[in-house]
């Protein structure tokens, strides 16, 4: 075991890992930070989506020591100390952007990593945007929409395709 | 997964070093590498982490000549890489954005997976691997699927693409894995065109060189109007038969050429 640190949601954080201790299974079983979903564990759904030093990568597929010294942001660190939901957040539940909500912490976390990168994108960018988030509620339109109310722009009437 | 040791020098020099242990793998992005030693088809005793070297990262322009450092991320390529775009798009269209934000350069052509983008866009320009030990052109070095010219322990440090006049890659994406069901890299120098196709044969990326000889001569669409790829060899699965690759082929160099 190999003792690693780095800094979780603001907070400065270790724990002893193996080689083998996924940054997500640090997360969850280390941290007890249980909202970073483990989806397929084949680096395909985007469920398990945190930010390393600010860049969206997916939890299952980093090794924890590889983050030791990162400033790492997950789910958790999402709402305000009070439990306020941040504005993304807030638009998930204002336009019903989940269904089981077993995606959710990726998919909120995916759509910060884009605003921050693309503060107003179209309709089109957020799709392209999520390719690597998978929702098997198939409910990819209230997401969508969500993720243009959380942007500031208006949001289009999405039609089924 | 098994456990293995992990190691994540500074250096080159500690790298190459610490790769000399018996069953020990470079690790760089790990987007292939980590889900294949989930399902324990790659056990090793030892991992050495080479996304800790700072002299593995970025890109840089000197004349007509791109550098990469091989553990350069596929989104820093894409944001950075405009002295060449066709190379900027294609690295963005890697994966998705959290695989793009992991994957390197380096990691992609060592592996050489037959449907990886990169190695297109490498023997596609005709670029030059750069590793701890030496250098190797393009044409030299991928070997087959999954083979490439490198040594036991011998790691890429950068690739050098010498800009094209004009360039384009055109991917059309198996959906689920987003890889290239087929893909093809067409490049424009003064020397010819270069076209390399990849995710259609079993042999891994190669170059189509009658389509070369056709652009070389008329860089249109329409000059390879009269050529038909060949299904021999061609990988044959779910997704596509060897006529539908061959197909395609065909129909995305001329696409490539057009977008050029």
């Amino acid at each position: 075991m190999t003792e690693v640190k780095m800094t979780v949601n603001g907070r400065e954080v270790s724990g002893d890992v193996e080689g083998r201790t996924l940054l997500s299974t640090f997360l969850r079983e280390n941290l007890g930070l249980t909202g970073t979903h483990v989806g397929c564990d084949t680096s395909q759904c985007g469920a398990c989506v945190v930010h390393v030093n600010g860049k969206a990568v997916k939890s299952c597929t980093m090794f924890a020591q590889e983050a030791a010294g990162a400033d790492v942001a997950t789910i958790e660190g999402q709402a305000g100390a009070d439990g306020s939901l941040n504005t993304i957040q807030q638009a998930f539940q204002d336009y019903h952007g989940l269904q089981c909500g077993f995606c959710t912490p990726g998919m909120v976390m995916s759509a910060a990593a884009l605003l921050k990168e693309n503060p107003k994108p179209t309709e089109a960018e957020i799709r392209n945007y999520l390719e690597g988030n998978i929702c098997r509620c198939t409910g990819y339109h209230n997401i969508v929409r969500a993720i243009m109310a959380a942007s500031g722009q208006d949001v289009p009437a999405v039609a089924a395709e | 997964m098994y456990n293995f040791d992990f190691e994540q020098p500074a250096s080159v020099e500690a790298a190459v070093a610490a790769l000399q242990a018996e069953d020990t793998l470079p690790l760089s992005g790990g987007q292939t590498l980590i889900p294949s030693m989930k399902q324990r088809l790659n056990a090793p005793a030892k991992l050495v982490s080479l996304t800790g070297i700072d002299a593995l990262k970025g890109v840089s322009v000197d004349g007509g000549t791109l550098t990469i450092g091989a553990a350069t991320t596929h989104a820093t390529v894409a944001a950075e890489a405009t002295a060449y775009p066709a190379l900027a798009a294609l690295a963005g269209g890697i994966g998705d954005p959290a695989v793009r934000n992991r994957g390197t350069i380096g990691g992609s052509l060592a592996n050489n997976d037959p449907s990886a983008c990169y190695p297109s866009a490498v023997l596609g320009t005709g670029a030059t691997v750069v590793t701890n030990a030496r250098e190797i052109a393009a044409d030299d070095f991928f070997d087959g699927v999954f083979t490439t010219a490198l040594e036991e322990g011998e790691i890429i440090t950068a690739v050098k693409f010498p800009i094209p006049e004009k360039a384009n890659y055109q991917k059309f994406e198996q959906p689920a894995s987003r890889f290239a069901l087929t893909g093809v890299f067409v490049a424009k120098t003064a020397d010819g065109v270069r076209v390399a196709v990849t995710g259609a044969s079993e042999e891994g990326v190669f170059r189509w060189t009658e389509a070369e000889e056709a652009l070389s001569a008329n860089f249109t669409p329409e000059a390879v109007d009269g050529l038909t790829a060949s299904a021999d060899g061609l990988i044959s699965d779910l997704h596509g038969t060897p006529q539908y690759r061959a197909s395609l082929i065909k129909t995305l160099t001329k696409r490539a050429v057009a977008a050029a």
